[in-house]
């Protein structure tokens, strides 16, 4: 009877019919436990941590001598560090996407993917920050932002897009770390009750807040995360719209428009999409998660990509096409710098990764196949990349009057910067993998009990 | 009769639909007032079966602190901008509400999140690092695959001897007394 009542067409498929609650826990738990990290491991590690400390390093110059350090000048006074900052906060959308949308609409099969993607976005929204404090001119008064009742009795200007972007980052940080915290803490009491040494028993112990599975525990713990889930959802497309409104605030061709909010969110979902793939794929190889990071997780992924890049691709054709149909001088000279200016290479390249690159996906063999989908999503993740790039310097070099020209070259610490910040979103990433739970053992003993016969 | 040397005593069980069935039949074939259920995985329906009394109270105050966090950066925007240090741009009003409302839209999420994890702890009893039932060495598969009832010595009736006679009926895998 009770087989009947959780009879799911749906989560059938998702484990394999050997699964146990034991057999999830000792796969999942001994990845952190009781796995040995190779020179693989380490290799990469090193690699991030240089990265890392290059970004360090860049950071201490930058305070010394400023933001001329990178190619910045008049016209293009945004460039490397903004679009970093809207690359890397975008990834971090897809995370949050995939853990609280897919949880709202019962998508059994999230239940593999949630944890990794919503480190994932603690991470990348971590890195994204940094950007936007550095590009600041003197950094050290970011605080400023913040409305406290300081000495020269100025506030904040409530009206500007990127006093709006300051909180959206701000909650949107403070809300992913309590959403991914709080949905590890049943995790971490496994740990706890499965380390072998007393040590780091103490650490998950203290981690995991004496978590003993209650049932009026469970109970508000499924409210809580079925509401931050709720919140989460509007929350990072509310996000993703500020983002998006410190571009369309302002009056420059290419950015004056109100198509950005949905076309920004769109393309945020797409480069978080691909982050996923990206750091899935190899995740699933390297510590062996086939079961549960199953063939149908990734060609659903391919799904997702493949649909949420169609709406990118409409946006492209629709912001060309109403630039035309409006017939505003400045927006068509705009638009013909982008396609066929000193900078066309960048546009090309963000349609061959962003619109022809994924038409791959159409293919049921690539839908399947990891080593193409890695690909695909690292392209797309470059072409994402390289659009925000388009978007902001191609907006900036050639403005209304023509004695404002100039050109954009990056310098040795933009891509330094770049690099770096990649760095060190992998430096905590692959920490993740060894000191949590790369994937959420209490939500697929869910799974396993859904299925229609009981394991005794 | 009460034992002050015991916390309770605590059957395991193999699966969730075992536990349900004892906790249902400990309901309605005795009458302990406090039981509890421990599981690896929330089950659907059991603090229902428990006879739990009450909602628990985590939407009201993820809605109060919303409101706080959103109404809170509200009145700070038109308090800054309108009375303390209004500034006038060509004429236009100072209280431009339009403007303030995407950082108390954030604000009031953050609000709610903020508080929805804190009254969820605070209910839950959390954190709390030590609990009777972490002495019991088998209890450490709650958080893996095996689901445990507790009949609680806090309750006036409980006699430690009848409890254990009574789980043993239930066919667990185990009985353990919990010392306090």
């Amino acid at each position: 009877m009770a087989a009947q009542m959780h009879a799911d067409p749906t989560a059938t498929f998702i484990l394999d019919a050997g699964e146990t609650y034991a057999s999830v826990t000792n796969n999942v738990s001994a990845i952190t436990l009781h796995r040995r990290f190779g020179r693989l491991w380490l290799a990469g590690f090193t690699l991030a941590l240089l990265f890392a400390l290059l970004l360090t390093f860049g950071i201490g110059w930058l305070f010394a001598v400023g933001v001329g350090i990178w190619g910045l000048n008049i016209p293009v006074a945004w460039g490397f560090a903004i679009a970093n900052y809207v690359w890397w906060i975008a990834i971090g959308m897809g995370g949050t996407f995939i853990s609280a949308a897919l949880y709202l609409t019962r998508r059994d099969w999230r239940n593999s993917l949630n944890r990794y993607a919503e480190t994932m976005t603690v991470f990348a929204v971590s890195v994204s920050g940094i950007f936007p404090i550095l590009h600041l001119g003197r950094p050290w008064f970011f605080y400023w932002l913040f409305p406290y009742p300081d000495v020269m009795n100025v506030w904040p200007q409530w009206r500007s897009s990127l006093e709006w972007d300051f909180f959206a980052i701000v909650a949107y940080l403070l809300v992913s770390i309590l959403y991914w915290y709080v949905g590890m803490i049943p995790d971490l009491a496994t740990l706890r009750d499965r380390a072998p040494t007393l040590a780091r028993a103490r650490f998950y112990g203290f981690l995991a807040l004496g978590w003993r599975g209650e049932a009026r525990h469970w109970r508000r713990f499924e409210t809580l995360s079925l509401l931050l889930a709720g919140l989460a959802v509007p929350l990072v497309f509310s996000v993703h719209s500020m983002v998006a409104l410190d571009f369309s605030e302002g009056l420059v061709p290419g950015w004056h428009s109100t198509i950005f909010p949905p076309f920004f969110v769109a393309g945020a979902l797409f480069s978080g999409f691909a982050m996923v793939l990206a750091l899935g794929i190899p995740m699933r190889n390297a510590f062996h998660l086939q079961p549960y990071i199953t063939e149908r997780h990734l060609v659903n992924m391919a799904k997702m990509l493949l649909a949420v890049g169609l709406v990118v691709d409409y946006s492209y054709l629709s912001e060309i096409f109403t630039t035309f149909y409006s017939m505003d001088p400045y927006e068509v000279a705009l638009t013909k710098n982008r396609l066929f200016g000193s900078y066309a290479w960048v546009f090309w390249g963000t349609i061959l990764f962003n619109v022809v690159l994924i038409q791959l996906l159409w293919v049921p063999r690539i839908q399947a196949n990891p080593r193409a989908l890695l690909a695909i999503s690292l392209g797309v993740l470059f072409g994402m990349w390289l659009e925000r790039f388009m978007l902001i310097v191609t907006s900036l070099y050639r403005d209304f009057v023509p004695s404002s020209w100039g050109m954009f070259y990056p310098t040795f610490w933009d891509i330094a910067f770049l690099a770096g910040s990649v760095g060190l979103f992998f430096v905590m990433y692959l920490s993740f993998v060894r000191l949590l739970p790369v994937v959420s053992m209490f939500e697929l003993r869910k799974l396993v009990r859904k299925r229609p016969e009981e394991p005794a | 009769m009460s034992d002050p040397r015991l916390f309770g005593v605590l059957a395991e069980f193999a699966s969730a639909e075992q536990l349900l069935v004892a906790v249902a039949r400990a309901r309605t074939e005795t009458n302990h007032a406090v039981l509890e259920a421990y599981s690896p995985l929330p089950i659907e329906g059991l603090v229902e079966a428990l006879g739990a009394r009450g909602r628990d109270r985590i939407p009201f105050w993820m809605l109060l602190g919303g409101i706080v966090g959103g109404a809170g950066t509200f009145a700070l925007e038109w308090y800054s901008a309108v009375w303390n240090y209004p500034i006038n741009v060509g004429g236009r009003p100072t209280g431009s509400w339009p403007a303030f409302l995407p950082p108390a839209i954030e604000m009031s999420v953050l609000g709610a999140a903020i508080f929805g994890v804190i009254a969820m702890l605070i209910s839950n009893g959390l954190p709390r690092w030590h609990h009777p039932l972490f002495a019991v060495k088998s209890f450490d598969r709650v958080t893996n695959d095996r689901f445990y009832l507790l009949v609680r010595a806090a309750d006036p009736d409980f006699n430690a001897h009848r409890a254990r006679e009574f789980l043993q009926t239930l066919t667990p895998l185990a009985i353990e007394e919990v010392p306090v």
